[in-house]
């Protein structure tokens, strides 16, 4: 009674007006104009024609299935490499936290600037990529230009520059662990793999929702690393939805381009949903 | 310290330099050559520091653009927080302080803004309706938009740190509530505020595809617009676009080495508790 004077509803207000009127109504919109055939000129209703068509043109399943792949392998990557490195980090090691210092900049930096680097580091024949890996002995691949290739080339950039993000939100989640348990188990005589099996990664479990969740929902919208290294190609082998959206929309097809960003939507819905659901009812039965 | 760990540490020292400071040692070797040592793609040493040449020249490039862009994402991010941190501040303060049958719903709003990609050609459509489109200020109500979520949650996990007592104390003395949250709960932000702006900041300026999107035409560049558009400029000219991405990598750099640790403490804020 007193709270509805004390904190009235209008601070809502500034912010979200913006947010429902730049957001929230484009977004109810779009479900429309997805069911239209909409070009600079008509909008005309025709149903799931665009769906269809998503579901037909090669190029554009392909761009569904490297989305999927894009998001669901960075994601893995980033929290099993994120944990592992913020194991090593916390070890004492010398100069740990300068390595926590390094590992982290790269997030900092604008995605199109590493796209950019990147690409000539990884150029086939004159890259840095390659003529490290020739002192090794290793006849590099031609990682950007060959089709097979080159979407994997591009999360493996991507990896580089969000682990750090990883590592920091394991850090900080190993830090809640209790020492005891360690202490209890050496006492036991558990090795320390057992140890890192058994206590830290069941106890780091709300670093992983958080580092899964956030990776996941990043890698499958993801569109400015793949736009500044392959633009999709070579062909469509590198099109994830979010680049397919922009080319519909660049071609006119903005109905097509709307649908694809529906299809996009429903794909991170039914993927991070129901994580996010069953992540949660785990950590009940612990 | 143990030997074992001094080893390791100095061999983990070894393969992290390798992998995470080599493509920047790249980039700024790069960007102090000539074009034609640039091409070479390798991490030689410039026979001739041309630091100053390709400084003026990427600056001077198609009528001074990259300086434009600057300014343009000057504007941008500093519009876009200040119109943050006081909305997303008054929405956390209100739906923490008080618990209603809309909260529920009011969460799954906020959520909503962190998981949905935006619907961008509806939005190019509405922003155009509302004579936004290709606007800086469309872009800045865009950017205060798409980081509302964010920032709510960070600001309303800090506001429940703040005891009631204290806006109960002011509005017993007969505040008002925006004087209640404007003298009394604003002041004390001040830790979480810096996260937001140095968060947001960060996110802001490196935006691409929002402009891509929203701010088209060579009017609006922004800094990572300018970037892009360089990409094929300056295909045989190597060494300006290295230059350029060593300019966009700068402003972070600063930001990293002053607030590193508020930085950290705002990307990993909330990962602890779930």
């Amino acid at each position: 009674m007193k709270s509805s004077r004390s904190y009235p509803y209008w601070f809502i207000l500034p912010g979200g007006l913006v947010y429902l009127v730049l957001f929230l109504v484009p977004t109810v919109a779009a479900f429309w104009f997805s069911l239209t055939h909409w070009d600079l000129f008509e909008t005309r209703f025709i149903g799931l024609d665009n769906y269809y068509q998503f579901l037909r043109e090669p190029f554009l399943i392909t761009g569904v299935v490297n989305t999927v792949i894009f998001g669901v392998l960075t994601s893995i990557a980033k929290s099993v490499l994120g944990l592992l490195l913020a194991v090593l980090l916390t070890s004492g090691l010398l100069g740990q936290s300068f390595l926590r210092t390094l590992i982290f900049f790269p997030v900092l930096v604008s995605t199109i600037g590493v796209g950019i680097a990147f690409a000539e580091i990884m150029h086939p024949a004159r890259g840095m990529l390659n003529i490290g890996l020739s002192y090794f002995g290793i006849q590099g691949p031609a990682w950007l230009i060959d089709p097979n290739l080159a979407l994997f080339s591009v999360a493996l950039v991507d990896i580089w520059k969000g682990v750090g993000l990883a590592t920091l939100i394991y850090i900080a989640g190993l830090a809640t662990i209790s020492s005891d348990y360690y202490e209890a188990a050496r006492i036991d005589g558990a090795t320390k793999l057992q140890m890192f099996f058994r206590i830290t990664v069941p106890l780091v479990r709300p670093a992983t929702v958080t580092v899964v969740t956030l990776s996941l929902i990043g890698g499958l919208r993801s569109f400015d690393i793949i736009w500044a290294m392959t633009k999709g190609g070579p062909g469509f082998s590198s099109d994830v939805l979010a680049s397919v959206i922009y080319k519909q929309y660049q071609a006119g097809f903005y109905g097509l381009s709307t649908a694809g960003n529906i299809i996009l939507f429903a794909l991170v819905a039914f993927i991070v949903i129901p994580l996010t659901y069953w992540f949660n009812r785990r950590e009940v039965d612990l | 310290m143990k030997r074992q760990q001094i080893i390791n540490g100095v061999i983990a020292l070894v393969i992290g330099v390798l992998i995470f400071v080599t493509p920047f040692i790249f980039i700024g070797l790069t960007a102090v050559k000539s074009a034609a040592e640039a091409s070479q793609l390798g991490l030689s040493w410039p026979s001739e520091w041309l630091f100053w040449d390709n400084l003026v020249a990427v600056i001077q490039a198609r009528n001074y653009m990259l300086l434009l862009a600057y300014f343009n994402s000057t504007v941008i991010t500093v519009g876009a927080i200040s119109l943050l941190v006081i909305s997303a501040a008054m929405i956390g303060y209100v739906i923490q302080r008080r618990p209603s049958k809309w909260n529920g719903f009011i969460y799954a709003l906020i959520l909503a803004g962190l998981m949905i990609p935006p619907a961008v050609v509806p939005t190019i459509w509405l922003l155009k309706e509302l004579h936004l489109f290709k606007t800086l200020h469309g872009m800045i109500l865009i950017q205060v938009a798409y980081g509302l979520s964010f920032s709510v949650l960070l600001f309303r996990s800090f506001i429940a740190s703040i005891p009631r007592d204290l806006d109960e104390a002011a509005i017993i003395d007969g505040a008002k509530p925006w004087q209640v949250f404007f003298k009394v709960i604003l002041p004390l932000l001040k830790p979480v505020t810096v996260t937001v702006i140095l968060v947001q900041s960060v996110t802001i300026f490196n935006d691409f595809t929002n402009p891509l999107y929203y701010l088209p035409g060579k009017d609006n560049v922004t800094v990572q617009l300018t970037l892009y558009n360089f990409q094929s400029q300056f295909s045989s000219q190597m060494n300006l676009l290295f230059m350029n991405i060593l300019l966009v990598t700068i402003p972070p750099l600063i930001m990293f080495i002053f607030f590193n640790k508020q930085i950290v403490k705002g990307m990993t804020a909330g990962a602890v508790k779930g």
